[in-house]
């Protein structure tokens, strides 16, 4: 299947990177389906990039599905709001599978709430009319995408109204929305595509506008066919073109996602904006066309509960807040054999126990590994095999880097560049040694920052 | 504490699984190993023990024997020493017994492979740190220290013993008869491999056998043989110009001697050499020059082991010299 990217410029892959297994099958045939709602959920005042949102309720209010809960506590940061109907109980503290801990609200289910079927056509469901997308300006779009709280759901969970302000300095000319899934066992993105088609090329369409690109592409990995197929029989006549890119980790990457389709190079430390890019997930862009067409706020996700530890693998619409616990019980409960929750994708999500933490707005998928799964050798010297350096998406020399931190040589580390290192995995995931190389970069990460603070 | 009692025993009768938490990445290649590295090389080196056999007899099976048993004694004694857990399984001390008897005369004494094994393993590998902390080619290491020590056994003619049974060794070897006599050995003879010489060196088709397959498994770097044989063909050739009637061409360069066995299974030891595929380029170049300066200069009639152990002497230089540029990176 040839790569259909030439017209943009790239070449439909990057340099680097690793083919770890893709196990999609566990969930990528199953459709959507609604959880029941749940009787309480813990609504993070700081689930997204940038600052905390602030609380607009107290104690005892009542609020019903979609009111607002916290309003965005500045520029890069995005109001919440309410998942269920319910009344607002005490603010406590909890800690994300990230480590984290945050404040959260949380509500307690009261009254009647919109389930099912009807919430799944409310969320992802129904006509996405994209011939009605003209009566909506570049301001009207960008300020439904900030007042709905929308922030990337592929994992980072950026505020993506920052993206689609309109930026004098830095004009966008390319909005890619992002359909890769490069991550293993996970498919909440391919779910999406494949039924809430409409919408994800409706989001495009509006993120385009807003951001006034001249070129719209959706990158999809080409282990996707159907998703391919689908989009583009969606985006027909529309402008929206698909790119079909090379199957290998991390292309979801952004700067590795620009780099594949229009082969342009995001500076180190800077953001796909400096090249004139805005990427956005295809979950994003149903949530833009939601916010957008049907004025309702991001409340609720498509999230896989995945992995050889999970006894019925499913793809969940689920509240934003809802505990872990619930997704786990809803899909049958852990295999005997289970022995790692993971939140997000096993190559660059959080390991976690307590599953009584809520779900957010990057909450991609919950991946639950067996010690099979997760076994690995025992440390031994690296060897300087090289193999972490052929890896490396961004061309950098992992184990170098490692060593310096692990001697605590913060001006070596940083003569290796380890800011630019992005903690993807693929080193570590190759490293014959067994060496804990992406833990040890983070921990160096952490000691170069603690050195420029001084 | 009762519920937390409780909890526990309700959990150990459900068999309730275990959950630990780890950094991520999750998965790792379980398939790639440092022993899977190792026995790769070993892999690589078959078809050079094969011909090592066939051309030098029991010369051979005695030089691999002595070499083999005693790096892994060697190996075993150090790391004891060292109070560390042993290491023979990682495999790097059979590959190392192995490189060093071939790159040994079958005829040298008993005496003189188990030095070099000790040395290599003592000297050039544990008191640095052990597997993959060494500076230098362990083998290479012990391989200089016999030289130098039994230096008669190692020069040219320590290779060779006229009332021997096995062919190969009453002849001199190639590149000693053409230093000291100018006669010229057939390039066939060169590339089968039909001549005296260190055990693994003789066949240029062998090493390419094994060399190749290395190269494509990644467990040798391309780049480094690519660089020492670009770099000998570059030099060769000025040479043969320069001195138009001496016979020996570039070809002669390339096949005799053991620049292919040092090109592709001495420079190419990971640990010794550098990390990023400019330096490994580099690195090739380098032990190419290196090869030709000592081989039409010095009193010596091959350079390969000199070459890598200088060459390894700069690879902490060449990697800090060849840091790539990362992604985005002005």
């Amino acid at each position: 299947m040839a790569a259909t990217v030439k017209e943009f410029g790239g070449s439909g892959t990057f340099k680097h990177g690793v083919h770890p297994p893709e196990r999609k099958h566990f969930s990528e045939d199953i459709p959507i389906e609604v959880i029941p709602s749940p009787k309480k959920v813990l609504m993070p005042m700081l689930q997204h990039v940038g600052a905390p949102s602030v609380p607009v309720v107290k104690a005892k209010d009542v609020v019903a599905l979609g009111d607002i809960v916290c309003k965005s506590g500045g520029f890069v940061s995005v109001p919440h709001h309410a998942p269920i109907a319910g009344k607002i109980l005490k603010s406590t503290v909890t800690t994300l599978p990230n480590g984290r801990h945050v404040q959260v609200i949380p509500i307690k289910a009261d009254g009647e709430q919109l389930e099912g079927q009807a919430l799944k056509d409310e969320i992802i469901g129904g006509e996405w009319p994209l011939d009605s997308l003209d009566q909506y300006d570049r301001q009207t779009i960008t300020e439904a995408i900030a007042k709905a709280g929308i922030v990337g759901l592929g994992g980072a969970a950026f505020p993506a109204h920052v993206k689609y302000t309109p930026n004098d300095e830095k004009p966008v000319d390319t909005v890619l929305i992002n359909g890769c899934e490069c991550e293993p066992y996970l498919t909440p993105d391919y779910r999406v595509m494949m039924e809430a088609t409409q919408a994800v090329v409706a989001g495009a369409i509006l993120a385009g506008k807003a951001a006034g690109a001249k070129d719209i592409i959706i990158g999809v990995e080409d282990n996707k066919p159907e998703a391919v197929k689908a989009l583009r029989q969606a985006a027909a006549d529309t402008g929206v073109k698909v790119a079909l890119l090379q199957t290998k980790y991390p292309q979801g990457s952004e700067k590795q996602l620009i780099m594949a389709v229009l082969k342009r190079e995001v500076p180190l430390g800077g953001l796909p904006l400096d090249v004139g890019v805005a990427v956005s997930n295809v979950g994003t862009a149903s949530a833009i066309a939601r916010a957008v067409m049907r004025g309702k706020p991001l409340t609720h996700r498509v999230v896989s509960v995945t992995g050889s530890g999970v006894r019925n693998p499913k793809n969940l619409l689920v509240p934003i807040g809802i505990a872990y616990r619930e997704l786990i019980e809803y899909c049958g409960g852990l295999t005997e054999d289970a022995a790692r929750i993971i939140s997000g994708g096993p190559m660059m999500g959080f390991a976690f126990a307590n599953l009584d933490a809520p779900v957010t707005k990057g909450t991609s998928a919950m991946t639950v590994l067996t010690a099979e799964d997760v076994r690995k050798a025992d440390e031994t010297a690296c060897i300087r095999c090289g193999r972490c350096v052929d890896a490396c998406p961004m061309n950098l020399v992992p184990t170098k880097i490692a060593l310096a931190s692990r001697a605590k040589d913060v001006d070596l580390a940083q003569a290796y560049h380890i800011m630019a290192c992005f903690e993807c995995g693929s080193c570590a995931f190759t490293c014959p040694a067994s060496i804990p190389l992406v833990q040890l970069i983070r921990t160096g990460k952490a000691r170069v920052m603690a050195s420029q603070r001084k | 504490m009762t519920e937390n009692a409780n909890t526990m025993a309700s959990e150990s009768q459900n068999a309730a699984p275990v959950i630990h938490v780890s950094p991520s990445p999750h998965l790792s290649n379980q398939a790639l190993t440092t022993q899977r590295i190792m026995f790769d090389v070993v892999i690589g080196l078959v078809p050079v023990v094969l011909m090592a056999l066939y051309v030098f007899r029991l010369y051979a099976v005695k030089q691999l024997a002595i070499c083999v048993i005693s790096c892994l004694l060697a190996e075993a004694l150090f790391t004891k020493m060292r109070g560390r857990a042993l290491s023979l399984k990682d495999g790097s001390a059979l590959v190392t017994g192995i490189i060093l008897a071939l790159s040994l005369p079958g005829t040298a004494p008993w005496y003189v492979g188990l030095i070099a094994s000790v040395v290599a393993i003592g000297i050039g590998k544990a008191i640095f740190g052990g597997v993959g902390m060494n500076l230098f080619n362990p083998a290479m290491v012990g391989r200089a220290f016999v030289m130098i020590a039994f230096a008669s056994v190692l020069a040219a003619g320590g290779y060779q013993d006229a009332g021997s049974t096995v062919d190969a060794v009453t002849q001199a070897t190639p590149l000693d008869s053409f230093k000291q006599t100018g006669a010229v050995t057939p390039l066939f003879a060169l590339f089968f491999g039909l001549t005296n010489g260190s055990l693994g060196e003789t066949s240029a088709l062998a090493c390419l056998l094994g060399g190749i397959y290395l190269c494509i498994r990644r467990t040798a770097s391309w780049e480094i043989p690519a660089g020492v044989i670009l770099s000998v063909v570059v030099l060769g050739g000025i040479a043969n110009l320069a001195n138009p009637d001496t016979g020996w061409t570039v070809l002669h360069h390339l096949l005799g001697g053991s620049l292919l066995f040092g090109a592709f299974f001495i420079a190419t030891d990971p640990v010794s050499s550098p990390m990023t595929p400019k330096g490994k380029f580099i690195f090739g170049i380098g032990v190419g020059a290196l090869i030709m300066l000592l081989r039409i200069f010095s009193g010596y009639p091959e350079g390969v082991m000199f070459a890598v152990l200088l060459m390894n002497a700069l690879t902490p230089l060449i990697n800090r010299w060849t840091i790539p540029r990362p992604l985005g990176a002005q």
